[in-house]
């Protein structure tokens, strides 16, 4: 054995507490990091990333129309993280989001395709597509939290299940009960009255989520409620001990949790889309799982968070039919981003002390 | 690479650990010698186990140099110290549950193919020179501890380990297994291998070792030959100042029937009895101690009691100070406090069952009370007031209130569990382990608070694992063996070898052999 | 009952896609590490599994492509794309010590965006559909055995009357079932798996087992993507048909209760299941229905096997838990 390698050339040692500015220089270097990778697929393509990032931005934000589709976007995002949010500090892997989306869009159309017409009043229409909406996402997240409070049945695949299921509900409705004219598979346009007014030219959905991010944000951090879920996900035991009835609580937060992924259904049926189609959903469930995580679950970090990956978003559809980098590339860079998030942490969390500097670092 | 053997194998100089700002290990010099037992002494978080770490590539140290036959080496994993020879059995097994003992013996080896044939004779070989005894191929689920411990043994020599270190082998045996484990250990010094052995018990120091090191705080004190130590020495060397061994115990003057527990059987998921038609009444103003071997039913008792463990049958009644009784069987520990039970239980698994490691020390107040007042919103100025309130009376050692609780030391963190459960002043306190892994200094200041509540008339329950402090502590000692009740003797007119012997029969001397 | 033959003999061609993400699966689960980025790592060897014989035959020119060649160049590629994969995941959750549950979620995301990406790049490079000549198609779909064996009554029909991909999978699963219970290093592997700490304090490298299970693993599951490419898409690429394909995988594994022998009849029953709506039609039932079939099954299975909790059927102890040998 040589002298050389007494020591490893790297070890690691727990950080006490780091300065909170050099925490988020950490955050911000790896989100530029993410950027940076996020050049490759580009450049695979044949194309030049500085100009397609550029493209991308001002694709996203360079006009009002731009910004208003960027937003449309958004909204969904924003609604299903925070929704996805009190799961995932409780560490419930709910990734059914999505399901839960469809449902409460299924349920909502279901008032606005059998009610409408009956109900003069758009105030009252809407109301109760809300709420049927709300029901619909909560039931369907109530299943899989009831069993995974009563059996501990894993979470994260019946959740991924049950949005297939709902799905799969949709095209039997586009095609069968609700179909429109015979053999189109498509559910005619909601009514006026079913249909969420504009303002400043985007669905008032965004309003709707702003007041629910600050609900939100109230919830988790100064409820009884909130402390429950965050005893909870930090111990089990701890919690029994406590008091708290676990199960309960579980099936409380799937209610909950599903509720607002519900109403963001609705607002997409009765807002985005005016009508219910099979991909509704079209992966906000999945992409606000990044939004939630990479915001650490702080409600208000998830409006950036969510803002950004909608401009990544409508940045690369622009991208797409200006210089024919496929759209997908949001996909990668959203995953890029998120692989540096989760990284990054470590160099918050650990510091690395190489071979050479040993001594000074024993005597700081 | 047959060299002629020294007899000092390791030495190790001016070794030093910290751990964040913690120093574990502070400019160590220690030798190793073969042919001898060394008893590494000192407290809990004295630094024993972290130095033994870097001897077998746990951990690295961050300064300092190792010798072996007077060569440096760096240890920096596992196999670097198996293949210098250095064997390490940990106070909490290395074993995998789903293996075979044969399996678990054969692990990390590269000697070419699995052939477990080879290995059983090899271990049969291994057994018969030291005297164990093991079923190589049993799972190591079916075992009991102090097999799986003769398995952990049987692994390090089957590697040929020539230094072998012992972290607390003690802990979870019975005297009768002990006294075979240090047969064993004398026929492996008299093999000429070098033995450290981990330990607080200063009998066992004393009864077993050539050579004694003490650690106090993470620095080493000095080595002494065992011949010329005695008990206070030692103690001396080992708290750095002459320690009342005394524990008060004042007597309470009214005692009253508390908990009344008759009959009470549990069984745990696997459908294995873990108490066993348990009867005894705690009374207020009385220490009673719990004892018995590691697993013996104590950690099921205390849950069961607070309501946390689904009973099969038995009745667990609570005498209220009105002359009212309530039937605690059956109850949530919510129901059970909303019907007006006080009741307060440090459990053994501080962080990941009486706190949450992530909160401050408001939050962890708010265990006990976040759902009191009306409407959704808690009421954080009641435990912020309780939290500080602790952390001036109990000394906590915090930067603020809001400093996350895992990132304390171990006796702090016992200091805002204590504190808090004893905070709204219940009729019965139930205790496990409560002075595990503190030093002494605090171990007192937990004994003195027991004693307090005691006093003001509470029904304490005190389960503990070290028998001189359970004989000088408590009022009553009930003894579980196996989940059985062995029998309940007056703290103040028994003795140590009457305990042990309970531990390990039921019923003690009445008992069969 | 000739419905039935058909359906499961048709079953083997999709349950062959299944039961390579399975095995793959099993293999990086045993060593403790659960990615739930199969989903992703499918799609991608489902694409690279196909651009690479697709790149091969237009640098030869389409007739001169030899079939061995093509057949081993998608495998290799779809392994190779899902080794780095689980390298990459590795990295993340083993070096970096982040979340298991979130990384494989984001590699789910990752994978599937870059299988996009490249289709869609390809897509345009060449001006069609990704796809192979009829002689290469037929190659990576072919039902090699003799006749006599395919005309055994049933058996033939379900066993005999498969691609040379579903014996590679039934081989792969009995050679890992023997890697795991007879050989020193599957002994090893499950003991990082089960307890790292024990596998650590005996000298076993946690870290490399870590990984190179976890490469292996992603490795074969992308071999499930590419199956699924060349054999039941016909050689072409669309994004949509893989999808959910690489969470059955995931929920397979628990069906098979961690035990590679297993994986080979629940794929093929899982296969069935998915096709089941175009070989057995029930009148009035509506075929949008009948497609959640296997989900809803998925979702039955996990309830019952999490309500029976039987010890020697659990997942591996240390299951989704980074390991830090200075943190115990």
């Amino acid at each position: 054995m040589t002298n050389e390698s007494k020591t490893p050339l790297i070890r690691l040692a727990k950080r006490d507490a780091m300065d909170p500015k050099k925490v988020w220089a950490i955050r911000i270097g790896s989100i530029v990091v993410a950027l940076i990778l996020g050049m490759i697929p580009i450049l695979m393509a044949g194309k030049n990333p500085f100009q397609s990032y550029g493209i991308m931005i001002s694709g996203a934000l360079s006009k009002p129309g731009y910004i208003r589709q960027t937003v449309k976007k958004a909204i969904p995002l924003l609604g299903c993280a925070l929704a996805i949010a009190p799961c995932f500090k409780m560490k419930f892997w709910n990734i059914g989001a999505e399901g839960q989306i469809t449902m409460g869009a299924i349920f909502a159309s279901f008032i606005s395709i059998n009610l409408a017409s009956h109900i003069q009043s758009r105030f009252i229409v809407l109301v109760l597509m809300m709420l049927a909406g709300a029901l619909g996402g909560a039931l369907w997240a109530f299943i899989p939290g009831f069993f995974k409070a009563k059996y501990n049945t894993n979470e994260t695949l019946f959740t991924l299940m049950m949005n297939y299921i709902a799905i799969g509900i949709v095209r039997w409705l586009q095609g069968g009960p609700w179909e429109g004219r015979p053999g189109t598979q498509i559910i005619p346009m909601f009514p006026d009255n079913a249909r969420l007014p504009n303002v400043f030219g985007v669905y008032c959905g965004w309003i709707i989520v702003l007041v629910l991010v600050v609900l939100v944000h109230i919830y988790m951090n100064y409820t009884k409620h909130g402390y429950e879920v965050a005893v909870i996900g930090d111990s089990l035991n701890t919690a029994r001990y406590a008091g708290m009835n676990v199960g309960w609580v579980m099936m409380r937060t799937m209610l909950l949790s599903g509720a607002i992924s519900g109403v963001v259904g609705w607002m997409l049926v009765s807002g985005a889309n005016g009508t219910l189609n099979s991909d509704v959903a079209g992966g906000v469930g999945f992409t606000s799982i990044t939004v939630a995580w990479l915001s650490q679950l702080n409600s208000f970090a998830m409006i950036i968070i969510a803002s950004i990956l909608a401009i990544i978003d409508k940045g690369s559809a622009t991208l797409q039919t200006k210089l024919s980098v496929p759209a997908s590339v949001a996909e990668i860079v959203s995953g890029i981003l998120l692989f540096c998030m989760l990284g990054c942490e470590f160099f918050i969390n650990y510091k690395l002390i190489f071979r050479g500097k040993k001594d000074k670092e024993v005597q700081a | 690479m047959q060299k002629v053997q020294s007899k000092c194998a390791i030495e190790l100089k001016g070794i030093t650990k910290t751990f964040g700002k913690v120093v574990a290990n502070d400019d160590i010099n220690l030798s190793i010698n073969r042919g001898e037992i060394l008893c590494l002494l000192g407290e809990n978080g004295s630094g024993k186990t972290t130095l033994m770490n870097m001897l077998s590539g746990i951990y690295q140290p961050d300064g300092g140099e190792i010798f072996k036959d007077g060569e440096p080496v760096a240890i920096r994993s596992p196999r670097d110290a198996f293949d210098l020879g250095i064997g390490m059995i940990h106070q909490h097994y290395h074993l995998v549950d789903v293996f075979t003992a044969a399996q678990n013996i054969i692990l990390g080896l590269d000697d070419g193919k699995m052939d477990l044939g080879a290995v059983n004779e090899k271990v049969k070989e291994i057994c018969d020179r030291y005297g164990f005894d093991i079923d190589p191929k049993k799972k190591v689920y079916d075992m009991s501890v102090s097999q799986k411990q003769t398995v952990e043994i049987v692994k390090v020599l089957y590697r040929g380990a020539e230094i072998l270190i012992l972290d607390e082998p003690t802990a979870v045996l019975t005297p009768q297994e002990t006294d075979k484990l240090f047969a064993v250990l004398r026929n492996m010094k008299a093999d000429n291998k070098a033995i450290v052995l981990i330990t607080h018990k200063l009998a066992e120091v004393l009864d077993v070792s050539d050579k004694v090191a003490i650690l106090r705080k993470g620095k080493y004190i000095g080595t002494v030959d065992t011949k010329t130590a005695t008990a206070q020495s030692l103690t001396d060397m080992m708290v750095g100042r002459s320690v009342k061994l005394n524990i008060d115990r004042p007597l309470y003057s009214n005692p009253k029937d508390k908990l009344v527990i008759e009959n009470l059987t549990v069984v745990d998921g696997e459908g294995i009895k873990k108490l066993d038609s348990v009867t005894f009444t705690a009374k207020s103003g009385e220490i009673l101690g719990v004892a018995g071997i590691a697993g013996s039913g104590q950690k099921e008792l205390l849950e069961s009691i607070s309501g946390l463990y689904p009973i099969m049958e038995g009745s667990i009644l609570f005498n209220g100070d009105d002359g009212s009784q309530i039937e605690l069987v059956g109850k949530t520990p919510m129901q059970i406090r909303n019907i007006g039970v006080g009741m307060g239980f440090v459990p053994e698994d501080r962080l990941g069952m009486g706190l949450v490691g992530s909160m401050g020390m408001t939050n962890n107040m708010m265990l006990r009370s976040w759902r009191h007042g009306n409407g959704m919103f808690f009421n954080k100025k009641a435990p912020q007031a309780l939290a500080e309130k602790v952390w001036d009376e109990l000394e906590v050692v915090t930067p603020s209130t809001e400093f996350p609780v895992r990132r304390m030391s171990g006796g702090n963190i016992q200091k805002v569990l204590v504190g808090r459960e004893i905070a709204s002043k219940p009729p019965v306190l139930l205790t496990a382990y409560a002075v595990r892994g503190l030093d002494i200094n605090t171990s007192y200041a937990i004994y003195n608070l027991l004693t307090e509540q005691k006093m003001s008339g509470a029904a304490v329950l005190y389960i503990g694992e070290e028998l001189d402090v359970l004989l000088e502590l408590c009022d009553r000692i009930l003894v579980l063996c196996g989940g059985k009740v062995s029998g309940i003797v007056d703290a103040r007119n028994t003795t140590k070898e009457e305990i042990g012997f309970m531990m390990t029969t039921v019923g003690g001397k009445g008992g069969k052999e | 009952m000739n419905a039935l033959v058909l359906l499961f003999g048709a079953a083997g061609a999709y349950g062959t896609a299944l039961m390579f993400g399975t095995l793959g699966e099993i293999l990086t689960e045993k060593s403790g590490n659960m990615n739930l980025g199969v989903e992703g790592i499918m799609y991608m060897g489902g694409i690279f599994g196909l651009i690479a014989p697709n790149l091969y035959e237009q640098a030869v020119g389409e007739g001169n492509a030899n079939p061995f060649v093509a057949i081993l160049l998608a495998i290799v590629a779809a392994f190779a794309v899902g080794a780095l994969a689980g390298a990459l995941f590795s990295f993340i959750t083993v070096t970096l010590r982040a979340n298991q549950n979130v990384t494989g979620l984001a590699m789910a995301t990752f994978g599937t965006g870059v299988a996009k990406f490249a289709g869609e790049l390809r897509r345009l490079q060449i001006g069609g559909y990704v796809t192979l000549s009829n002689d290469l198609k037929f190659a990576f779909d072919n039902k090699f055995m003799p006749d006599f064996l395919k005309n055994i009554p049933i058996v033939g029909r379900i066993i005999f009357n498969q691609s040379e991909f579903f014996y590679m999978g039934i081989i792969l699963a009995i050679a890992m079932h023997l890697f795991l219970t007879k050989t020193k290093t599957g002994l090893y592997l499950r003991a990082v798996g089960e307890s790292p700490v024990t596998a650590d304090a005996a000298g076993i490298n946690i870290t490399k087992y870590k990984y190179i299970a976890t490469m292996v693993g992603g490795g074969i599951t992308a071999i499930g993507g590419m199956v699924y490419t060349m054999t039941t898409a016909g050689c072409v690429w669309i994004e949509a048909s893989l999808s959910g394909t690489g969470w059955l995988a995931v929920a397979l594994v628990i069906f098979c209760t961690w035990r590679p022998l297993n994986a080979i009849w629940s794929s093929i029953l899982f296969g069935a299941l998915m096709i089941m709506y175009l070989r057995i039609i029930v009148p009035f039932f509506p075929t949008e229905l009948y497609k959640i079939l296997p989900y809803v099954v998925t979702i039955i299975v996990l309830v019952i096997t999490s309500m029976r909790n039987i010890k020697d059927k659990q997942p591996p102890a240390s299951l989704g838990v980074n390991y830090f040998r200075e943190e115990r």
